[in-house]
């Protein structure tokens, strides 16, 4: 009995998936747009701030490593919980305007994942600093040179941070719906329905067949993406 | 070529160097001896500039060397006991040294090639460094050294843990470059191998240097009972 209800669920949603629904892709790409342009915003400013914290030594930078990597494990609810606080019409944020709208969840998903583009390249770079460095400079780089060498040869590393962030966020639920509201029109122009907001509505709902086809489509989301990076790294590597 | 007076290096309350004072003649074959921890690595930093961070004084070429250290330290090549690879090719990475001075890439190919087919990774010019064995990986970044013609030639235990054919053949290369008027300072704690390509070697013992001599005088009538018990084998380490 377990199983077939199981299996009848799986079933309808290849179902669904194979008849490709204009609602189930709508949904989709909608993720991918809005955690795409979370990582690339958490990438623009955590890239900068990983390579600071990873090559240089200054006060208090130990403590700043430190919150980033406690920032790691930040419950998404509790984010979701703060941005809706933040956001909200009579919080501090609320003139932006951003609450229940994509560009609210891409901020709040960039604030996510942030620490993950930050430790992630400190760490890269903190990997290959001083050999990289040292090896440069007795090859006649300056200090300048030597540092740009440094980025370059942790870039690998710093390619996997991204990728990390964007599956964290595309992959996240507490954020997108307190933020976001889960809201669908059809054919609405202000919708914020994403994956695993829709997912954890059907499932609520009792619509079993297309929670797990939308389960199946994130997972193959993350599943690619990281085949992707896989690839390229191996190709980055030992190129 | 290269003086050092009373060079002392500290790490926290301990001394790795205490008050080195040695003058290297160029052209010279120099080699440091000393068990491990003795501070041949910290003596090979600081002479390579990579290391700044002491006190006493340090010429080259009679220039103070905290005075245009930049321009000095492209005198100067160290060879790391671990060799470190750039992720690229075998090319690219002996390459780096010479784009980073500006040489035209015509020339940058024709110096590459050849110091490849001296170390005789040649037909390897396209692989990645990573994928190379650790002896040719040490001949990587010999030939990464040897291709920038500089002045000094600074050697960090190069031929620790490669087997006996790589250890024949980086010593042949050695012995080739030094008769181009190469200054080479080499670690090893091989007495073999420093009685065989050295002319001038010194003792370090805890930081200190115990002697300074040519090779037949150390080996054969050391000055210093210390730097006897050493030869003989009678320091442990």
């Amino acid at each position: 009995m377990t199983w077939e209800y199981i299996f009848k669920g799986i079933e309808g949603a290849l179902g669904m998936i194979a008849s490709f629904d204009v609602e189930v892709a709508d949904i989709a790409l909608r993720s991918v747009k809005v955690s795409g342009i979370a990582a690339l915003m958490a990438a623009i400013i955590g890239i900068p701030v990983g390579v600071l914290l990873g090559i240089s030594t200054f006060r208090g930078r130990d403590l700043l490593r430190s919150f980033f990597n406690g920032m790691l494990g930040i419950p998404t609810v509790v984010m979701g919980l703060i941005l809706y606080l933040f956001l909200a019409p009579a919080g501090p944020l609320g003139s932006l305007k951003l609450l229940y709208t994509e560009m609210g969840i891409s901020f709040g998903q960039m604030l996510l994942v942030l620490p993950i583009v930050v430790s992630f390249t400190a760490n890269s770079i903190e990997g290959v600093e001083r050999e990289i460095r040292e090896l440069a400079l007795t090859l006649g780089a300056s200090r300048v040179e030597a540092t740009l060498k440094v980025i370059s040869e942790a870039s690998a590393g710093v390619m996997l941070s991204v990728i990390a962030a964007f599956n964290r966020a595309i992959a996240e639920l507490g954020i997108a719906l307190m933020v976001g509201g889960n809201i669908f029109v059809r054919e609405g122009a202000l919708n914020t329905r994403v994956l695993t907001t829709s997912i954890q509505m059907y499932v609520a709902r009792g619509d079993i067949d297309i929670a797990i086809a939308l389960g199946i489509i994130l997972l193959a989301i993350v599943f690619t993406i990281t085949a992707i990076s896989n690839f390229l790294q191996s190709r980055w590597v030992l190129r | 070529m290269i003086r050092l007076v009373k060079v002392t290096k500290r790490y926290g309350d301990t001394e790795a160097l205490k008050n080195v004072s040695l003058e290297i003649r160029r052209g010279d074959i120099f080699a440091v001896i000393g068990s491990s921890g003795a501070g041949k690595t910290t003596l090979l930093r600081i002479i390579s500039m990579l290391d700044t961070e002491y006190s006493g004084e340090y010429y080259f070429d009679g220039v103070d060397t905290r005075k245009n250290q930049d321009g000095l330290r492209k005198r100067v090549t160290m060879v790391f006991q671990k060799p470190v690879m750039f992720n690229a090719s075998v090319f690219d990475n002996v390459a780096y040294g010479l784009k980073i001075r500006g040489v035209g890439s015509r020339e940058v190919k024709k110096r590459v090639e050849d110091v490849l087919r001296l170390v005789g990774l040649y037909d390897m010019r396209k692989k990645n460094a990573k994928k190379l064995s650790g002896g040719e990986q040490q001949r990587v970044a010999l030939a990464r050294a040897l291709v920038l013609e500089t002045d000094v030639l600074v050697l960090d235990e190069p031929t620790a843990n490669l087997d006996a054919v790589n250890v024949q053949m980086i010593e042949g290369i050695i012995r080739e470059i030094t008769r181009d008027g190469v200054t080479v300072v080499m670690a090893t704690h091989n007495l073999y191998q420093a009685k065989r390509l050295a002319n001038t070697v010194a003792y370090l013992n805890s930081g200190e240097l115990v002697e300074v001599g040519s090779v037949e005088q150390i080996f054969n009538s050391p000055n210093n009972e210390r730097t006897k018990k050493f030869i003989m084998g009678e320091t442990y380490y």
